[in-house]
């Protein structure tokens, strides 16, 4: 029996490195490679050892799919490739192309040149992995080989997020990656066509979460730094440079020029004016409005967001601050952090989601007193405020995209366990489709059950369509004889007539003679008569004929009458019939015994 | 004349004796290579490719002035020499030329030949072979889906707005009709008593018209398999040409049409043109072609450059008519290179047209459409064209119109880029006007599509340089005929100009397409029978069925299994599913009855081959008790009679009779015994 096999290498029951083998139809495909940002030691990436101990992945893999620049799903992209050895195509969107490597070397420089880690992906192997990275465009259908396709669909979630449906034979498998339901101030929504996959496996951050409206989070959004801001504190607001930090961006333009607010608001990193012209170079990957109205005006391009300088932490008065990465587990959120953190008028806004193990997963569980590096503790004082403004969909978003698309089975990966377990038994409820939620390691499978595609002759089908008049019917289904031939790999239905020429083979008549005596005292072209008048009123959907010459056609079964002259009423009736017609040629014999009606 | 029953004689040769039997028809609504509008018939999609607008008509009409010309207000009415037709009022002699003074129409595809309504999709292949869109989707009662890219849908919006707006910023009251009467018509001076289908012509749409036709839109990606009521699948292929330009796959599980239209080889910005996929097809239908097969692109660039800083240099303008879209990104990006090395660089450039922001803006966002080289670019990120550069520098300044700060704000010498290229509306108008009279200015024609000197005629007599430096990418017969070679079409068809060298150039047979079989050459109006053997269909066999059928191997390689199944078609889509079992009968008094219910109708039985050989077959019936039998020779095999029950059997290499009276058991034994020697097909 077919099947699918899904193993997540990160991700199963998890938020993090996301990396989840799929084998279907013979094919090896690996979705996503990601990174924890929980972890600082091995754990960090996906164990690749489970798909080979030693040697290469090449020959292991057809082909690896990245669904966002988001390191939890890239991350660990140039360690599988240049480190452990992958040589095969990379698949992802353009704008994931040129964003990945520009994350990817942030990443490498805070944890070789800040933390000094060595052992580390180097510029020239990000460089070399990017090499392999062949990219895609929406809806384009990608051979990947003869067998092996594979499509991208809009996510929503970040600049270039896309969901991938990937297609051996009429087997199929979706993976969302992560995705949003609900379009935001600069991105769509996620949409995919009714394509039945036979498995869908979906990203579950938001499992249990039914989100309200997005405008009462930016109205309350608004309402807290407003305050912070008039009461002159500072309000800090951890972010990843793509992303959220665009659509809080432009939240907060549009409020301060409505509001005519004086407050200074910057962003950190030199990564942002750079991050705003990817927006605007890959402006139709965001949502209709912005696409449409960007000629006259570019939503990327802000007046009240200033490019932030590291000494300006210390100024007196209000700001808001945009500072990265967004779970404060380093570099210039955390050292704002710090400087901030004493200052009850101060605030914290937590716009996403935080990996355990982060400084942002701590504060947000309510810890007051954080162990930092070293020695010293530091008081939480400011105030802490989550608002999710991630881009994921909510235990809603998931339930419309499996309407949407209408998989036969589901997985969840990228979620925590409990929450999953909870979503898993509202699916299979709802939809009774199975789900499954393996943990890292675990392999589920899942049995398919493809139907066969045949060429069927022309002819052969027609002539069944003609047959099987327009409408058919429900209760007396027509059924229909072909022969199937299988040579080298073809599969082709023809007409047994067809076959037989085909093969070069002669047809075997297989005849069947039968007389039968009756007592009719008439002249044996009365009898005939009277045997056609029978049949007539027996058979009334056959094709029934009186021929001159003597015999009545019953479809292609022929009667004739004899009698011998001693016994004029003792008629002989001959029947011949062919295999064919053999269960018409045996009902008639067996009626025709019975006698004729008087 | 009954149009349709002209067609059917017109083309007896092609047309296949009857229409209706093939499985692809095409109808053309266009004659122009490279604007193109043809409809296919294929298994019961009614398919349009393209829907070019021919707006070459536009030269016989008198240029709309933007500022009020004198020169062109003044012109004398025509009155045919013997004053019996006097036409003043319609027409108006220009430069020695008589010209219809009205609103400028255009040629529209053939409207009569089919119903429109009937279309299911319209496939675009490029922007400008969809200008005729609103002519075909409003008013037709098309119901159906128009298929494009990303760019082709939006640059295509910009090119129509434009031309709305040129036609609309100068309204003509009067609509010229009268000259069009075939009697008057004739009597006319060339070249308007040689214009074709006059009556066809139509005036420009509106911006509403072009809203309604273009929300009938559907985007597609390149390599997007777009499915057509389950019966046909479309595919958009890169072409090359410009951005977004596709070729078109046509194809079911056994057929492939390839659609190409406007196609490029040549390094330019978009996307190289996707050759491999065209591979296998059985038809390849050919348009779009280069207009000017003997102009090597590149060549043409460098005499633009050199004639554009002699002007300059000189202190003379240079005008550029050209479309607001295409070419000139090539040109802006020359020229961005060439001026600082001419030592130029100061020279102002302007781009004048109501969408010439927009066409540069939107030039900027299709990194998915580019080549590689520029989407590389976009990596960075860095806009992929440099007049992103051009226009932060001050360098390139861009105009709605020449009214508003252009006037004030323009400097000379320059070099302009406005349209439109046929110089008989659009800004152009006026740098005609403006720039003619002297001979220190240039003009320089870089679009093929409008023959130079007609477009001038009405400017005559021109102080003004005139350069002709077309540069069209489209494949020329050299590389058409090296890609025919690589992708082995088993039939092509053409336009009929590309069977015959250029009437200017009847010897140079190189310059048309000379093909093994010959290509199937069409004109406006022709309907083609596209040759297929279509012989096989897709259908799907449901898991439960597969797994029931049994195999049995006929010869080294080959198995057949028969298959009884209920078929199933649903939206094209055919399905066999196993034969419901019937239900049980109800075990009552009825029982009797069961044998006076004829069977089922038409049940066939599978067909019989192989042979029954005597001698095993004897054994078989020992074994079955019945043991004797009376052997007796014939010509063609054995009779045996089985004595004890009378039965005759009668075997021959390829026949079995079975002669069984009043003994029903007995003969399904001996039916039976014999089908164990037989295979079944």
């Amino acid at each position: 029996m077919p099947d699918i096999k899904v193993t997540p290498l990160g991700a199963g029951q998890d938020v993090g490195r996301s990396c989840i083998l799929v084998s279907i139809g013979g094919k090896n495909i690996m979705l996503d490679c990601g990174m924890h940002m929980g972890y600082n030691d091995d754990r960090r990436f996906p164990d690749f050892s489970y798909v080979t101990q030693n040697g290469r992945l090449t020959e292991f893999l057809d082909c690896v799919i990245i669904s966002h620049f988001h390191l939890d799903h890239c991350g660990a992209l140039p360690y599988m490739s240049e480190m452990v050895g992958y040589d095969g195509p990379i698949y992802m969107t353009h704008p994931t192309k040129a964003i990945c490597p520009i994350l990817l070397e942030d990443f490498r420089k805070i944890t070789v040149d800040k933390k000094g880690e060595t052992n580390f992906f180097t510029s020239q192997m990000i460089k070399d992995c990017m090499k392999k990275v062949v990219p895609l465009n929406l809806h384009q259908t990608v051979q990947v080989d003869e067998e092996l396709e594979i499509k991208a669909y809009y996510a929503g979630h970040v600049l270039g997020a896309a969901m991938f449906q990937i297609k051996v034979g009429s087997e199929s498998v979706v993976y969302t990656g992560d995705y949003n339901m609900t379009p935001d101030r600069h991105l769509g929504a996620a949409w995919i066509d009714k394509c039945r996959p036979d498995l869908l496996i979906s990203e579950s951050t938001y499992a249990t979460t039914i989100r309200d409206s997005k405008r009462c989070r930016e109205r309350d959004f608004l309402k807290k730094v407003h305050e912070t801001v008039e009461r002159g504190g500072k309000v800090l607001i951890p972010v990843f440079a793509l992303g959220r930090a665009q659509e809080l961006c432009i939240l907060l333009e549009t409020f301060w020029e409505r509001m005519n607010l004086k407050a200074p608001i910057y962003f950190s990193t030199g990564l942002t004016e750079k991050a705003n012209h990817y927006y605007k170079l890959f402006i139709t990957w965001t949502n209709q409005k912005i696409r449409k109205t960007f000629v006259q005006r570019n939503m990327f391009e802000f007046k009240h967001i200033k490019a932030f300088d590291r000494s300006y932490a210390d100024n007196p008065g209000p700001m808001v601050v945009f500072a990265t990465p967004g779970m404060l587990h380093a570099g210039q959120s955390l050292q704002i952090f710090k400087k901030w953190a004493g200052n009850e008028k101060n605030m914290l806004i937590m716009p996403g989601y935080c990996v355990q193990g982060t400084v942002g997963h701590k504060i947000l569980n309510g810890q007051k007193k954080l162990e930092m590096e070293g020695r010293a503790t530091l008081d939480v004082k400011l105030q802490v405020e989550y608002m999710s403004f991630s881009a994921h969909a909510d235990a809603k978003g998931i339930m419309q995209l499996i309407r949407m698309a209408e998989p036969r089975n589901m997985l969840l990966v990228h979620g925590e366990a409990k929450k999953m377990e909870f979503l898993k038994d509202k699916i299979e409820q709802e939809f009774s489709i199975s789900c499954y939620m393996p943990a890292n390691g675990e392999t589920t499978t899942i049995v398919t059950n493809p139907s066969v595609p045949v060429d069927i002759s022309l002819n052969l089908l027609k002539r069944e369509m003609a047959l099987g008049g327009p409408l058919p019917d429900a209760k007396r289904p027509r059924t229909m004889h072909g022969t199937l031939i299988m040579k080298d790999n073809s599969l082709r239905l023809v007409s047994p007539e067809q076959a037989l020429k085909e093969l070069g083979l002669s047809e075997h008549q297989l005849r069947f003679t039968c007389r039968v005596q009756l007592h009719d005292p008439h002249s044996d072209t009365d009898t005939l008569g009277r045997i056609y008048t029978h049949l007539k009123s027996v058979l009334k959907s056959y094709s029934i004929q009186h021929v001159p010459d003597g015999t009545v056609i019953v479809e292609s079964i022929v009667i004739k009458v004899t009698s011998s002259a001693e016994e004029p009423n003792l008629k002989v009736l001959l029947l011949s019939w062919s295999y064919q017609d053999e269960e018409l040629g045996s009902f008639l014999s067996t009626l025709l015994k019975n006698g004729l009606p008087s | 004349m009954n149009l349709h029953s002209f067609l059917w004689t017109l083309k007896s040769p092609a047309v296949n004796d009857d229409l209706s039997l093939c499985v692809c028809v095409q109808y053309c609504l266009s004659g122009h290579p490279t604007l193109p509008c043809n409809v296919l018939k294929f298994k019961s999609t009614t398919i349009m490719l393209d829907c070019g607008l021919d707006t070459t008509a536009a030269l016989y009409f008198l240029p709309l002035p933007l500022v009020h010309s004198p020169r062109l207000s003044k012109l004398p009415g025509w009155v045919s020499k013997d004053g019996a037709i006097n036409l003043e009022k319609e027409l108006k002699e220009c430069s020695g030329r008589v010209f219809v003074d009205s609103q400028p129409e255009f040629c529209l595809p053939e409207k009569e030949l089919l119903d429109l309504s009937t279309i299911d999709v319209i496939l675009i292949s490029n922007y400008h072979c969809m200008m005729a869109l609103p002519y075909i989707t409003e008013h037709t009662g098309f119901t159906g889906t128009v298929y494009a890219t990303e760019p082709t849908l939006q640059i295509g919006r910009l090119l129509m707005e434009e031309l709305v707006t040129f036609m609309e910023r100068v309204p003509k009251a009067q609509a010229a009709t009268c000259w069009k009467n075939k009697e008057i018509q004739r009597l006319l001076p060339g070249p308007l008593k040689d214009a074709v289908d006059v009556w066809s012509w139509r005036k420009c749409y509106s911006v509403q018209e072009v809203n309604s036709a273009l929300s009938k839109v559907q985007l597609v990606g390149y390599s997007q398999k777009v499915e057509l009521f389950g019966a046909v699948q479309v595919t958009p292929l890169s072409s090359g040409y410009s951005l977004g330009s596709s070729n078109w796959i046509i194809q079911s599980h056994y057929e492939k049409v390839s659609y190409v239209s406007g196609s490029s080889l040549l390094t330019t910005h978009p996307q190289p043109m996707e050759q491999s996929s065209l591979k296998n097809s059985d038809v390849l239908i050919l348009t779009g072609l280069t207009q000017i097969p003997t102009a090597n692109p590149d060549g043409m660039l460098g005499e633009f450059c050199s004639n554009l800083s002699m002007t300059i240099r000189a202190g003379g303008n240079v005008l550029v008519p050209c479309y607001s879209s295409g070419v000139i990104y090539d040109l802006l990006e020359c020229l961005y290179q060439f001026m600082d090395s001419a030592n130029l660089g100061s020279t102002p450039f302007y781009f004048i047209s109501p969408v010439a922001n927009s066409s540069l803006e939107f030039s900027q966002i299709f990194a998915e459409w580019l080549c590689q080289n520029k989407q590389s670019k976009v990596y960075l990120p860095e806009p992929p064209f440099p007049h992103a550069e051009l226009i932060q520098t001050n360098k390139l300044k861009h105009y709605p119109s020449i009214h508003g700060d252009f006037s004030s704000e323009f400097r000379q010498p320059c070099v302009v880029f406005t349209g439109h290229p046929s110089l008989r509306f659009g800004d152009v108008v006026h740098f005609m006007e403006l720039w003619g009279k002297s001979s220190l200015n240039t003009i320089i024609f870089t679009e093929p599509d409008f023959s130079y000197l007609d477009a001038l005629a009405p400017y005559q007599p021109l102080a003004m340089k005139c350069v002709y430096c077309p540069i069209d990418t489209r494949l020329n017969f050299h590389q058409v005929s090296k890609l025919l070679k690589d992708i082995q079409p088993l039939h092509v068809v053409c336009p009929e100009p590309y069977t015959q060298p250029p009437p200017a150039q009847p010897h140079r047979s190189d310059l048309m397409l000379e093909l093994q079989p010959p290509p199937m050459s069409y004109r406006r109006c022709s309907v083609l029978g596209l040759p297929f053997r279509r012989r096989y269909e897709r259908i799907h066999l449901l898991p439960e069925l597969a797994r029931s059928l049994v195999p049995s191997e006929i010869k080294a390689g080959v198995s057949v299994a028969t298959v009884s199944a209920v078929l199933q078609s649903k939206d094209n889509k055919h399905v066999l599913q196993p034969v419901p079992k019937p239900a049980p009968v109800p075990p009552s008094k009825k029982r009797k009855r069961v044998m006076e219910e004829p069977p089922e109708v038409l049940n066939p039985k599978p067909l019989l081959s192989g042979a029954v050989p005597l001698e095993p077959f004897l054994a078989t019936l020992h074994k079955n008790g019945i043991t004797e039998v009376k052997v007796e020779e014939t010509a063609d095999g054995h009779i045996l009679h089985l004595q004890t029950e009378d039965v005759l059997i009668q075997l021959e290499e390829d026949a079995t009779h079975i002669i069984c009276d009043n003994n029903e058991p007995l003969r399904t034994a001996l039916r039976d015994l014999v089908l164990r020697f037989l295979q079944k097909l």
